[in-house]
């Protein structure tokens, strides 16, 4: 375990590398900058502005500069400031750089402020999809072809074809408006969080359960699952207990990516909730032309779907002997 | 791993082997949700912040509060809120009225002017409000290296625009600010200026040109050279001067301001707290303003613009900004006047406010938007109905070679940034254009970046502008479309047009609006802009919420707003 783990992290920082460097040039190479508006800057303060990010270099220099930590700057300034300030000491050094679009804020700040709203309601999605998702998806599998099972089905299919921002506006006409148990937007409270987590969790809710009752079905027609029965275990023990670990398998290989979707933020649903989570970010760096703001969340994200792929992983070893005998 | 090689039933393994197991998976399996939710527990317990006395939504979250660097809206909105300038503008008729200073001597020439600051205003950290912090705040704003936007309206400073645009080799400048006309002296600002500036008083009561702290700027140098752009921005470092403070601000949120009660004018600021929230999302604001979250909003989904336009608490009055298009003069076959007119004559004005735009938008004639007050400017010749225009528009084309009979005009792009209403109004024209005059339009979006790279780098036939005035001055609009112009990109030029803009630059009025009048109708009569129509302002006001007044700049002062029934 311990020497597999020591190989994804080697294979991590090689495909953040390349992450980080091909995300560098395909920004760069979009039209237009971080400083254009419909009312023009004067052009010696356009120039000074791109000379305090450094944008006025080479590209090659630029990514240098980037990554860190070696000074470039003739003058010792790293970027900015203009009297030599010492602004941005590189990725490397753990300093993803001033934004270049919220000019008040650096992207370290700017992530600091809204990654942990993104996993406080990430989580809060995530957990009630799991709950939910898995519990009708062992029923459907346990009561297959009965009237029940197919009503979860169809609820299941129904909420996996809904895009989140009809879900989002069907929450908000019924719990905000009709029925005002919940603030309609907005970000202060644990209120605010439960109906974009509920929008949030509907879509993965649905698949966790679909996945669970192709899971379950499988392994409830195994060999060891007769034994049990065989043996004469009550029915709920060899559900839970024998059954249902090999059923979680898929879900599991499942809910790795789409936790770090989730957990990072959703601009739909951010946007349709006002909730300041990471998930705009992604949008409007891009739009922005905030080139730092966007290699922070590229290289977080990045981060984040590489962690939880290497936990998919580790979970397939505990759940499933095969995957460690092939893997050792 | 052993421990998971294993696995098996748990029934048929020996017990300790299947205990350890089990405890182990359990432990990875509960661990995983206990720290999310122990995570967004201790999170949420920051989170909670006490209903503000009031709140609105501001729209973006402001790119900076640094009032030097500021541009949008949404940024003015803050910073006039927390600093104040030598002038401000009064809530209702938008007049200079005394701010930061008490009074104001200007010299009968026009060129100098003298503020005498205010006794007894203080920063938010006490230290008095100087002139010396105007004279060290302008220089700032004018210094390239801040990257103020605003700089050059202050040109007409004498020296200003030298000293901001001669530069060394690292962008600072070679001159010292000795050489520009503003100087402190005891407790009063001295500003010389190149010309006279009619509207000189308007102008610098634009939040661009408030003061900051310079013990704040300093001190947070200190405390970390390397953050200390930013640092002095934080809430619990900011040093303010206006009627409110910077209490809280949460990126995408909200931004809470809290009464300054050491401001000058304290007795006359109601509230204790207001929360200017985030949020961009159209019917999210709607939605905000309907259930009580907010007092104020200003922009509504287009297609809810009907029906709420009907509501006692919509309010609606011509704005200062305008919707046009700009035309490719340098591309054949808009290069003859007599197309560009009759493109401009094919364009369904009222089609477009009564059913696209919807919410009070008047059709334009017109460069300067009918809400400009005093002033009465040119209007494209146009006849009173559409129809007459199509005949106007279809003889102007046939005398320029096209149409029945002549060459066939090639098909023109119509650019315009994604965004549906844009899209709306582009689809309006380019079907008039094609069933009226038999031209061929195609419509091309691109995002909004890429859009105003692709204007500067004039790659277009026609495409979407907009204006919106900083001060109610027709000069602004106007300006723009001179030679050298940077915001003019349209390729036109008239030296006629250069020159009664130059006219009306140093002139005094009636002169210079005489000057300006020239001036648009020559651009009227050459029409290298389509224009479309004047904005409108689409308020919803609590009707609780007093001291709100609609104006042509939509500005609104939280320092003025009360509750009627308190």
């Amino acid at each position: 375990m311990i020497r597999f783990l020591a190989r994804r992290l080697v294979w991590f920082a090689a495909t953040l590398l390349a992450v980080v460097t091909l995300s560098f040039f395909l920004m760069r190479a979009v039209r237009g900058g971080p400083f254009d508006a419909e009312r023009r800057l004067d052009p010696t303060i356009e120039r000074n502005l791109r000379a305090r990010y450094h944008l006025d270099w080479p590209l090659w220099k630029q990514l240098a500069a980037y990554l860190g930590p070696i000074n470039l700057d003739a003058h010792g300034a790293r970027a900015v400031g203009g009297d030599g300030t010492r602004v941005f000491a590189g990725v490397l050094a753990g300093d993803f750089g001033p934004s270049l679009a919220y000019r008040d804020q650096t992207v370290g700040d700017l992530l600091r402020e809204s990654l942990p709203i993104s996993l406080a309601l990430g989580s809060l999605a995530l957990l009630g999809a799991v709950a939910v998702g898995l519990a009708a998806g062992v029923v459907s599998a346990v009561r297959r072809g009965t009237p029940l099972d197919a009503a979860l089905r169809v609820v299941a299919t129904v909420f996996l074809a809904l895009p989140s921002f009809v879900v989002a506006s069907v929450l908000v006409i019924l719990l905000a408006f009709a029925w005002p148990l919940f603030p309609v937007a907005g970000f202060g409270t644990w209120r605010h969080l439960v109906l974009p987590a509920l929008a949030l969790g509907a879509p993965i809710a649905a698949n966790v359960a679909r996945l669970a009752r192709t899971g379950m079905l499988e392994t409830l027609g195994q060999d060891f699952v007769r034994t049990a029965r065989a043996k004469g275990l009550p029915e709920r023990i060899v559900i839970l207990r024998h059954a249902l670990p090999g059923a979680l398998l898929p879900v599991a290989s499942y809910l790795g990516p789409a936790a770090a979707g989730v957990l990072t933020g959703s601009l739909v649903v951010e946007r349709i909730f006002a909730i300041p989570g990471a998930g705009s970010h992604f949008v409007n760096s891009a739009l922005n032309r905030d080139y730092t703001l966007a290699m922070g969340v590229t290289i977080v994200y990045c981060a984040i779907v590489y962690a939880l792929n290497t936990l998919v992983d580790v979970f397939h070893r505990l759940l499933d002997p095969r995957v460690a005998a092939e893997g050792a | 791993m052993r421990l998971v090689a294993e696995f098996r039933p748990a029934i048929l393994a020996p017990m300790s082997a299947a205990g350890r197991s089990r405890t182990l998976r359990r432990i990875v399996f509960l661990s995983g949700p206990g720290l999310l939710v122990a995570a967004t527990l201790a999170f949420g317990r920051g989170a909670r912040l006490p209903r503000a006395d009031c709140a609105f939504v501001n729209g973006a979250e402001p790119a900076t509060l640094d009032p030097a660097v500021i541009t949008a809206i949404p940024e003015g909105r803050i910073v006039r809120a927390l600093f104040e300038g030598l002038v401000v503008r009064d809530p209702r008729t938008l007049e200079p009225r005394p701010g930061m200073a008490e009074s104001w001597d200007e010299a009968p020439d026009g060129l100098a002017w003298t503020f005498h600051l205010r006794r007894g205003a203080r920063w938010t950290n006490g230290d008095p409000v100087t002139a010396d912090d105007f004279e060290f705040s302008f220089e700032r704003l004018l210094d390239p290296r801040t990257g103020a936007a605003y700089a050059s309206q202050l040109f007409c400073v004498s020296g200003a625009r030298a000293f901001a645009t001669d530069v060394d080799e690292r962008g600072a400048p070679r001159r010292s600010f000795e050489t520009v006309g503003i100087r402190a002296r005891a407790d009063a600002l001295e500003i010389r200026l190149d010309r006279p500036v009619p509207r000189f008083l308007d102008l610098l009561a634009c939040p661009q040109f408030s003061p900051v702290n310079r013990r704040c700027l300093e001190e947070s140098r200190a405390r970390d050279p390397d953050t200390a752009e930013i640092g002095w921005l934080r809430p619990d470092h900011l040093v303010t001067n206006g009627p409110f403070r910077l209490l809280e601000r949460r990126p995408n949120d909200r931004i809470r301001l809290a009464k300054n009660h050491g401001y000058w004018d304290a007795d006359h600021v109601a509230f204790e707290t207001i929360d200017a929230l985030a949020a961009e999302h159209l019917s999210t604001i709607v939605n905000l303003y309907l259930t009580g979250e907010v007092a104020w909003i200003d922009q509504q989904p287009a297609d809810l613009a009907v029906r709420l336009a009907r509501r006692e608490d919509f309010h609606s009055a011509p704005y200062l900004g305008t919707y046009f298009y700009r035309v490719n003069v340098a591309r054949p076959p808009f290069d003859d006047p007599r197309v560009r007119r009759a493109l401009a004559l094919a364009i369904d004005r009222s089609a477009i406010v009564q059913r696209v735009t919807r919410a009070g938008e008047q059709p334009l004639y017109a460069c300067v938007p009918p809400a400009m007050p005093a002033w009465s400017g040119a209007s494209m010749e146009h006849a009173a109905t559409f129809e007459e225009d199509l005949v106007e528009a279809r003889r102007l084309l046939a005398e320029a070679g096209f149409g029945p009979g002549g060459r066939v005009l090639r098909p023109i792009s119509i650019q315009y940034n994604t965004r549906e209403s844009h899209k709306d109004v582009a689809e309006v024209i380019a079907d008039s254009w094609s069933r009226n005059l038999g031209i061929r339009a195609r419509l091309e979006n691109q995002e909004w970046r890429v859009f105003l790279d692709t204007q500067r780098r004039m790659d277009y036939d026609v495409s979407r502008s907009s204006w919106i005035a900083d001060t109610a001055d027709p000069y602004g609009f106007l300006e723009i479309f001179t030679t050298r112009n940077d915001n003019n990109r349209t390729g036109w030029s008239d030296p006629r047009y250069d020159e009664s803009i130059a006219r009306a630059a140093r002139a005094v009025e009636p002169e210079r609006s005489e000057a300006l009048l020239e001036a648009e109708r020559i651009l009227l009569a050459e029409l290298p802009i389509l224009p479309i129509y004047g904005y409108a302002t689409k308020n919803l006001v609590d009707p609780r919420l007093g001291g709100f007044f609609e104006n042509p700049l939509d500005e609104h002062t939280p320092k003025a707003w009360y509750w009627k029934d308190r």
